[in-house]
């Protein structure tokens, strides 16, 4: 039975990390990327992580083992956010250009103009 | 230092490492093919979080706990350099 249950886990956890880095190389945006790359990425391995705590309760194993999951959990996010206000502010961002080159227009249509850009941008298929 | 870990079937553990095997090399490529130097960031960040994945099945496999310590030392090193690859190119935005 445990046995079960640390194989549904272990399967979960690289499935997700199989899924984040899929997610990277689809997605068409930085930003994107990074939605798909830090979520996935740290829940597949806090899933991998579970199922080592479960396989072997030694308190050496759960003591590492929800170290690195609360180490993980911390510093993702703030990895994720330097990383997301670098690209929000950058030049050659496509995503940040876009947004620059709508301000300058008349601010009636800027909600459908945003999301015809947004189609626009995944519908291509060069940008990736 | 060893210590005693569940017997899993052995297809379990192959499927899981292939299946990290291949996000590895997916993430490889949008490090070679990445437009802008933050895909390349984001994907060196997916990159150690795969590798610390991968020597948890490596301590499933070989029962062998220290393993855990290198991915602790991973966990570290990347969030470290994760910040200082943001900060330097930050400032090269600025100059």
């Amino acid at each position: 039975m445990l046995e079960i249950i640390v194989s549904i886990f272990i399967l979960l956890g690289a499935g997700f990390a199989l899924i984040a880095s899929i997610g990277v190389v689809r997605m068409p945006d930085t930003l994107c990327r990074l939605h798909a790359a830090t979520k996935a990425g740290a829940f597949g391995l806090s899933l991998m992580l579970l199922a080592l705590v479960i396989a072997n309760p030694s308190p050496r194993t759960i003591i590492q083992s929800c170290l690195i999951i609360l180490f993980f959990y911390l510093t993702a996010p703030i990895a994720a956010h330097l990383i997301g206000r670098l690209t929000h502010s950058s030049k050659h961002s496509h995503h940040a250009a876009g947004n620059s080159r709508k301000v300058d227009d008349t601010n009636k249509h800027a909600d459908s103009q945003t999301t015809d850009h947004r189609n626009a941008e995944l519908s291509t298929p060069n940008n990736r | 230092m060893f210590s005693e870990i569940i017997q899993l079937p052995n297809w379990v553990l192959i499927i899981a490492q292939t299946l990290i095997g291949a996000g590895v090399l997916l993430t490889v490529w949008r490090i070679a093919i990445g437009p802008t130097p933050f895909d390349r960031i984001v994907a060196l960040d997916l990159l150690a979080a795969l590798i610390m994945a991968q020597l948890v099945t490596l301590v499933f496999t070989s029962s062998f706990v220290s393993y855990l310590d290198a991915a602790t030392a991973i966990a570290v090193i990347a969030f470290i350099a994760t910040v200082a690859l943001a900060q330097y190119l930050e400032t090269k935005e600025n100059i």
